[in-house]
């Protein structure tokens, strides 16, 4: 194995490294020193200005409205994604009774896991386009024509609720994809503890809460930081489903979109760099967080 | 007795309501995609003052048509599918021999350079999403696939070298050590013996590259400007989220949603046939 090792090595890694980091590493690095000045990006001279752009920052409403949403979804996806995933997962494995002792899912299981999966597979971008037509504000939307039905009045989605449509499209979008994840995990406990359980007389709701979800749990922290990492970013949904691009005024813009409108649209570089870092600290933080949480639990149990 | 058939009852009814559950949202899921294909066959009244449940009056074909020449869909497409397999196959190639090497050899600044590709999936894109853009814009590449390419093969190493290290780490040493026996150098080995052997952890990976770079918004709205000329080089979903942005009360919406379609569809067929290998290939990162 030693004969010529090193040439190997370096010829294998030459490639994969410039790349990365050529386009990963370098910008990084760039983002965090130019977040300190205030360049343009357009002359090629610009001062050191410490933490001033941080302090524009903390001074911006888009801002802290951006940080508002985002704290709001890093509650709310998680909770309804994880809620709404667990339960399919659990009709689609269990959801059938027993049989000769043995759990079995619902009939259909097969078809609704293929249907419950499919979003995950189209782009967000696509996704949205179609959701703008479901959100629409009068008669023509597909979701105000639905409630008509029941007599009630065209309800403006994105102008007054736009937070909570974008978070409608997120779960729809995600349900599945924690279903299958989820119904792996529920496959995977042994089944001599759920015919213990059903010996027992335990009924489907208490297996569900007693024997399933605190067997689960290690899986739904995965889920849960997973979430947590999507609920920062909404960039897609947000562009193409708000009015005005994360408006009107602000109410639906996430920290992304301000990254980009700074960055891209204004040339305001350092600014933008700012925005980058305050994201990433964000997302790391919650990250390390929810990884902590996680490993603590784990010992307790 | 009474106390059994009870019980068979109340499981009855939670039998039916965990068949309406499960069914409600199957059709929220297949709805708007059926809305979706069907409006594309609608006249833009049908679409803005019809009924949106109803089937087309008549079934307009040349939407899509419109939708592939005029409104430019089909250079979108044949332009991402370009971009993405090539940049696919470069991650896939790239990334499988850092984790290779990376997994499986020990040398100087090994931990060190592993643990600088994994950093990576700590950082989100937008942090350095300006950066970005100069440096592309410093190496010319700047509206360009080329440009493109090399920045979707750089941010997807990350998660490719992570996974595969992992897996190229599970591979049995026996053997590499008979082909080395054997007299098969270091290339020889990686491409005719540990690439055929870590075949399911490729196809994982693969997978989940190919929807992941297809999907990309970010990425090329940022580096590929618009303007006369850059237009061409759109991709599908910039080009998309464009029609639909630039689409007012005026504009022609049943190709809007023929575009739509003609980029759902695919991808939907894709999905049937393969659903399985896709289902495992993106949970497989998440159950390690």
């Amino acid at each position: 194995m030693r004969q010529g090792k090193y040439p190997f090595v370096i010829g294998f890694l030459i490639a994969p490294l410039a790349l990365y980091g050529m386009f990963v590493l370098r910008p990084i690095a760039a983002a965090v020193q130019v977040s300190m000045t205030n360049w343009s990006g357009l002359s090629p001279n610009f001062d050191f200005v410490g933490l001033e752009n941080f302090q524009k920052l903390l001074d911006d409403d888009k801002v802290w409205l951006a940080a508002k949403h985002h704290v709001f979804l890093l509650v709310t996806l998680p909770v309804i994604t994880i809620a709404l995933a667990l339960f399919f997962a659990f009709l689609l494995n269990m959801g059938g009774g027993t049989r000769g002792g043995m759990m079995t899912g619902v009939w259909g299981s097969k078809f609704y896991r293929v249907v419950f999966f499919l979003p995950q597979v189209l782009a967000v971008v696509i996704v949205g386009v179609i959701f703008g037509r479901v959100y629409a504000p009068d008669g023509s939307g597909v979701l105000n024509r639905f409630l008509e039905l029941f007599g009630v009045d065209a309800v403006q989605f994105m102008a007054e609720y736009g937070l909570w449509s974008i978070l409608g499209v997120l779960v729809w979008q995600a349900v599945g994809f924690y279903v299958v994840l989820f119904a792996a995990g529920m496959s995977s406990i042994p089944a001599e503890i759920y015919e213990a359980a059903v010996m027992d007389g335990a009924s489907r709701v208490t297996i569900f809460f007693r024997v399933t979800i605190p067997l689960l749990m290690e899986t739904v922290k995965v889920a849960w930081v997973y979430l947590g990492i999507l609920a920062m970013d909404a960039f897609a949904l947000v562009m193409v489903l708000s009015i005005d691009e994360g408006g009107p005024d602000g109410a639906t813009t996430v920290l992304p979109v301000q990254i980009y409108k700074s960055g891209i649209r204004e040339s305001d570089y350092g600014y933008a760099s700012a925005l980058g870092v305050a994201l990433a600290v964000f997302t790391i933080i919650f990250a390390v967080l929810s990884l902590r949480g996680g490993k603590r639990n784990a010992v307790e149990h | 007795m009474a106390n059994k058939s009870e019980k068979r009852s109340s499981a009855g009814v939670l039998n039916k309501l965990s068949h309406v559950a499960l069914a409600v949202w199957a059709i929220l899921i297949i709805y708007p995609l059926v809305f979706t294909f069907l409006a594309a066959f609608k006249s833009n009244t049908e679409i803005f003052i019809g009924n949106p449940f109803a089937l087309p009056s008549h079934w307009d074909f040349g939407s899509f048509g419109r939708a592939w020449t005029e409104a430019k869909v089909g250079t979108y497409f044949l332009n991402s599918l370009i971009v993405v397999s090539i940049s696919t196959f470069g991650t896939m190639l790239l990334g499988a021999m850092a984790a290779y090497v990376l997994a499986r050899y020990e040398f100087i600044g090994n931990r060190f350079i592993y643990f600088l590709f994994i950093a990576g999936l700590a950082f989100p894109v937008y942090l350095a999403l300006t950066p970005l853009y100069i440096v592309v814009q410093e190496l010319g590449l700047l509206g360009t696939h080329t440009g493109l390419i090399l920045v979707y093969i750089a941010y997807s190493l990350p998660f490719t070298v992570f996974f595969l290290a992992a897996f190229f780490k599970t591979l049995p040493n026996a053997v590499a050590e008979a082909a080395m026996i054997d007299g098969a150098s270091h290339t020889k080995l990686f491409f005719r013996v540990m690439m055929p052997m870590a075949k399911p952890g490729l196809i994982s990976i693969t997978i989940f590259n190919i929807i992941g770079q297809w999907n990309q918004y970010v990425l090329p709205v940022s580096l590929l400007p618009g303007g006369a000329e850059g237009q061409e080089k759109w991709l599908l979903t910039q080009g998309i989220a464009n029609i639909s942005t630039a689409a007012g009360y005026q504009a022609d919406w049943p190709a809007l949603f023929a575009a739509l379609s003609i980029a759902i569809i695919p991808m939907i067929i894709v999905y049937t046939i393969f659903q399985r290998q896709i289902q495992s290939g993106l949970t497989a990162g998440a159950v390690k």
